[in-house]
C-alpha cells in the first residue's frame, strides 16, 4: 500500500497496516467530531507515526498513485474540522 | 485501495484528485505529457516565490511594529515624566496588544518559513518526477504495443500529477496563512497608526472605540506593573514626590 503524507512525500507500507490506519483514522475524525483536540492530536501523531516506523520513502523515480493520502503533520484541529466533519464537506 | 474508509484520507485524496483531474488530459499523456507537467512546474515555482514575497513582506510589518514598541515605550516614559500617569497607561496599553501580535506574528512566519523549505525540497522532489517521467515514457513506448503504453504512461502520469496536486495544496495552505497573518498586522497598524502619541494627547478623556477595545484587549495586570517599574527607573524626576530612591535623577 503506498501512502502520502500531504505536504512531505510517498511511503511503501505493509499491506498488514491498512485496517490499523483505517481505524486510527475513523478514532481521529471521532475525536476532531468531538472537539477533543488533544485525542486527535494523539491519534494523528500515531497515524503519521505508523506511516514513519513501517513505511519506506519511495524512491524520486517511482511514479504511482498513493492508495492513501494523509492530511499535513501540522494539521489542527480547527483545519481538521472544517475539512472532515459535517456530511456537505466530502466531495464524491 | 479497497477496505480503506478512514474519512480524513477519504477527504484529502478526493481534494487531490480533483487537481489532479483538472490538471491531466488523459487524450494528451502519451505525446504532451511532460511538455504539460514542464508547464505546471512553472506555476509551482511562481507560487512557491509568492509565498516567499508574501512572508518577507509579513517581515518587515513585524519590523515596524517592533519600532512602535520603542515608540510608545519612549513616549510612556515621557507621560510620567510629566506626571501624565493617564497617557502612560495608554500609551503602555497599546504597546502590550502590539507587543501580544507581533509575538503571534513572529511565530507564524517562523512557521511559514518551514513551510516554504519543505515547498522548496518538495518542488525539487516534483522536477525529478517529471525528469522520470520523460525518461520512463520512451522506455515505455519502446517495450510495449500502443495501446499498452498509454495505460502505463497514464498511469505514470497520474502519479506524477499527484505530486503536483499535492504541492499545489501546500502551496494553497501556505498561502491561505499569509493572507490570516497579512490581515491582523494591517489590523495592528490601523490600530497603531489611530494612536499615536498626538492623538492621545488630543483625546484627552473622551474614549474612542480604539480605547475601548484596547482597554478590553490589554491585561491591566500588566500595564500596572509596567507602570510601577517604569515610575521607580525614573524615580524623583517626576513631578510627585517619593520616598526613597530619591538619588537616581
Amino acid at each position: 500500500m503506498v501512502v502520502r503524507i500531504s505536504g512531505e512525500g510517498q511511503f511503501t507500507l505493509p499491506d498488514a497496516d491498512t485496517e490499523r490506519l483505517n481505524e486510527l483514522d475513523n478514532h481521529a475524525v471521532a475525536a476532531v467530531e468531538a472537539g477533543d483536540e488533544a485525542g486527535f492530536l494523539d491519534l494523528f501523531a500515531q497515524m503519521i507515526a505508523l506511516v514513519e516506523s513501517d513505511g519506506e520513502p519511495l524512491a524520486d523515480d517511482e511514479l504511482v498513485e498513493s492508495h492513501v493520502i494523509l492530511p499535513p503533520r501540522d494539521t489542527r484541529i480547527a483545519e481538521a474540522r472544517a475539512e472532515f466533519t459535517g456530511e456537505g464537506l466530502i466531495p464524491d | 485501495m479497497a477496505g480503506l474508509g478512514g474519512r480524513m484520507s477519504t477527504v484529502i485524496k478526493a481534494k487531490v484528485s480533483k487537481l489532479l483531474d483538472k490538471a491531466e488530459d488523459p487524450a494528451e499523456t502519451l505525446e504532451y505529457g511532460y511538455q504539460k507537467q514542464v508547464e505546471l512546474l512553472q506555476n509551482v515555482k511562481k507560487g512557491i516565490a509568492d509565498v516567499t514575497t508574501s512572508k518577507k513582506r509579513l517581515q518587515m510589518q513585524a519590523a515596524k511594529l517592533e519600532q512602535q514598541v520603542v515608540k510608545l515605550d519612549t513616549q510612556a516614559r515621557q507621560a510620567l515624566a510629566q506626571g501624565r500617569d493617564d497617557l502612560a497607561r495608554t500609551a503602555l496599553e497599546r504597546k502590550t496588544v502590539i507587543q501580544g501580535e507581533m509575538q503571534s506574528l513572529d511565530q507564524q512566519a517562523a512557521e511559514l518559513a518551514s513551510q516554504q523549505e519543505q515547498l522548496t525540497i518538495n518542488e525539487q522532489k516534483l522536477r525529478g518526477k517529471i525528469e522520470a517521467f520523460r525518461t520512463k515514457k520512451e522506455v515505455i513506448k519502446a517495450q510495449y504495443s500502443a495501446a499498452e503504453a498509454q495505460v502505463k504512461i497514464s498511469e505514470a502520469a497520474s502519479g506524477v500529477g499527484e505530486e503536483m496536486a499535492d504541492l499545489g495544496l501546500a502551496i494553497q495552505r501556505a498561502e491561505e496563512k499569509t493572507e490570516n497573518m497579512r490581515a491582523r498586522a494591517s489590523a495592528v497598524e490601523e490600530l497603531e497608526a489611530a494612536g499615536t502619541f498626538d492623538d492621545i494627547t488630543s483625546l484627552g478623556s473622551g474614549q474612542d472605540d480604539i480605547d475601548r477595545e484596547l482597554a478590553e484587549l490589554s491585561a491591566g495586570s500588566q500595564v500596572d506593573d509596567e507602570l510601577a517599574k517604569m515610575k521607580a527607573e525614573i524615580g524623583a524626576g517626576g513631578s510627585a514626590p517619593e520616598l526613597g530612591e530619591g538619588e537616581k535623577a
